[in-house]
């Protein structure tokens, strides 16, 4: 018996270190692709040199961060970010939101499914082909503009105003991603238990107060959870394929944001100033992290369920 | 959700209008490049065609059948899915197996290293010379390596191992199978319905993949479809952007726009023909991302 159960604790660690040599390449590829760069960050404190690399460029203190401060650019840029960031979810969260719920009002199985899948359609496309496509349309020589100026009416600039094109990124982005958006609330709204709408309907309830009493509140963690996650991705998702895509020189000034000016002044720009862009990046980082920890613990304490 | 069968109320009306205005404004950007596409110079002079094809002219799509490097951006493309996607589904189930079993000692600590990476990242330029120091700046694999693992995919696919019932992995296990063994013969069939929902995904990311090789290919003959689209409607529409010669641009433009869009639409097609089977599964996806631990 002894030696059974000796066997068999034996045979469990076998099993477990088999665990373990599965684990190796996932662990091996967070190590390379993850941990690796971030030991890059030092480049922040640096003045990058190509022959130096990162160990052996010099150090230069803050001198990086100094400089982001007076960088009216940048700044315009986390401005950009902040604006089209907190435009988004103010415009596109209660249209999601809303979606969901006129969706799971539409009766019949199949016309729910037909629209649900229409709507999410856009999503799976990417933004390259996006911007072909919405170029095509709204750009000067694009199809609106043309029916616009056969029917006599002034010309519809979106692409290259600085003025309409955040509104233009809004937009677009509400119109590629409401659908797959929304298809968390509907899940949510799924769960919400039937018996209410029925005590409801004996109450005599018509349907804008089953939604208002009913269905809201029922999603009202899923909504917190949902702004948690956008507020924390605020500066980290900074929608670099859409408006990198999509934006001009013409438009810098309004729709430049952190993510796309780090990757101008990294390649475009010819300076190859590693350093500054590191410090920029790293800026970027730890507001994120500050962001999605504050909102975290902000949710917690109202009673939500936080992320983690 | 029970309903009682009524008849439609004069809202139910109202939200199928809305719905079938919603669907046509979703639908109609698509359906505007599959016209233009078959559209020519003459045709376009002519009218305006946003509801009806005027001519079908399948010009646009042979210069780029035509284009030699049209095919070889497609070779790349159809590579970096396949092999891409095998490469995400052996990280990110095994990664997610091994993590779902909350016996095993350091997992607390493996998981922490793994959700830290969701939160901070070592930025553009830091992971830019890591690449470029593992010599993958003009390698195909520079599409496939970086984006290897989503840390959300795993994370989920964890939370669905964990969740699935013990009693036959128990059994297997009594009969001496490892869990290698485990998670191939016995874990992943009866999760195929959900395995095939992350299968998708990734697929999709592979072949929509253009950040990666903006970033890391310069190499004309490494280009991914998307990369090859982008080229050709950014080079043309900085061409087009210097309006100086616009009369003899009227012509060259038009056709230009056609092959652009024919481009455009070779580039959905995939995604176009998979999509409404699929539509499902991912809807499945997004609902499982709910369930925590």
């Amino acid at each position: 018996m002894a030696q059974k159960n000796r066997n068999r604790l034996l045979k469990r660690l076998r099993n477990d270190s088999l665990l373990y040599i599965m684990f190796i390449p996932v662990l091996a590829w967070y190590l390379i692709f993850c941990y690796v760069p971030m030991t890059g960050i030092v480049l922040a404190f640096k003045n990058f040199k190509f022959d130096g690399g990162i160990w052996g460029s010099p150090w230069v203190g803050i001198r990086n961060f100094r400089k982001m401060l007076r960088d009216r650019d940048f700044l315009q840029a986390v401005r950009n970010t902040l604006i089209i960031g907190i435009g988004g979810i103010v415009f596109q969260m209660p249209c999601a939101i809303a979606l969901a719920i006129l969706i799971n009002e539409v009766k019949g199985k199949w016309n729910k499914k037909i629209y649900q899948t229409i709507v999410t359609f856009p999503h799976f496309i990417s933004w390259v082909v996006l911007a072909g496509i919405l170029t095509s349309l709204f750009g000067n020589s694009g199809i609106i503009n043309q029916i616009l100026s056969k029917i006599g009416l002034p010309q519809l600039d979106l692409l290259t105003n600085a003025k309409a094109f955040r509104g233009f990124i809004w937009g677009s982005n509400i119109w590629k991603e409401i659908g797959w958006d929304s298809i968390i609330y509907i899940a949510a709204i799924t769960s919400i238990d039937p018996g209410l709408y029925e005590a409801a309907e004996v109450d005599g309830a018509n349907r804008l107060q089953k939604i208002w009493h009913i269905t809201l509140p029922g999603i009202r963690s899923t909504i917190v959870i949902m702004l948690i996650l956008a507020i924390g991705q605020l500066l980290t998702n900074g929608r670099f394929d859409q408006i990198f895509n999509l934006y001009s020189p013409t438009v810098y000034r309004t729709a430049d944001t952190i993510d796309t000016y780090i990757f101008r002044e990294t390649f475009t720009k010819g300076s190859l100033n590693f350093g500054y862009s590191t410090a920029i990046g790293l800026f970027k980082s730890v507001i994120g992290v500050v962001l999605i920890s504050t909102s975290n613990w902000v949710a917690t304490k109202v009673g939500e369920q936080g992320l983690f | 959700m029970k309903h009682k069968k009524r008849s439609w109320t004069g809202g139910d009306v109202a939200l199928n209008i809305f719905f079938v205005i919603l669907s046509l404004i979703t639908l109609y950007p698509f359906y505007y490049v599959v016209i233009e596409s078959f559209s020519n110079a003459v045709a376009n002079a002519q009218h305006v065609p946003y509801l009806l094809p005027y001519v079908f002219d399948t010009t646009g799509y042979e210069s780029v059948f035509g284009d030699s490097a049209f095919y070889q951006a497609l070779l790349v493309s159809l590579f970096v899915t396949l092999v891409g996607t095998a490469v995400n589904m052996a990280l990110s189930v095994t990664g997610a197996y091994v993590l779902s079993k909350k016996h095993l000692a350091g997992r607390n600590f493996f998981l922490t290293l793994i959700l830290f990476t969701m939160l901070f990242s070592g930025g553009l330029v830091p992971t830019y010379l890591n690449i470029k120091n593992l010599h993958l700046i003009n390698n195909i694999w520079c599409m496939i390596l970086p984006s290897a693992i989503s840390t959300y995919y795993l994370i989920i696919m964890k939370n669905y191992f964990v969740s699935l019932p013990p009693t036959m992995e128990e059994a297997a296990k009594i009969d001496g199978a490892n869990s290698f063994t485990i998670l191939v013969r016995i874990v992943l069939p009866i999760s195929k319905p959900f395995i095939a929902t992350f299968f998708l995904f990734y697929a999709v990311e592979r072949w929509n993949e253009w950040y990666n090789a903006v970033l890391y290919i310069s190499q004309k003959s490494l280009q991914p479809l998307q990369i090859y689209l982008r080229e050709m409607l950014t080079s043309m529409s900085s061409q087009l952007a210097a309006q100086a010669q616009a009369a003899m641009a009227q012509t060259t433009k038009v056709l230009a726009s056609t092959v652009q869009m024919a481009c455009i639409v070779i580039t959905m097609v995939p995604i176009l023909c998979v999509y409404p089977f699929v539509q499902k599964h991912f809807v499945k996806g997004v609902m499982i991302g709910g369930i925590k631990e």
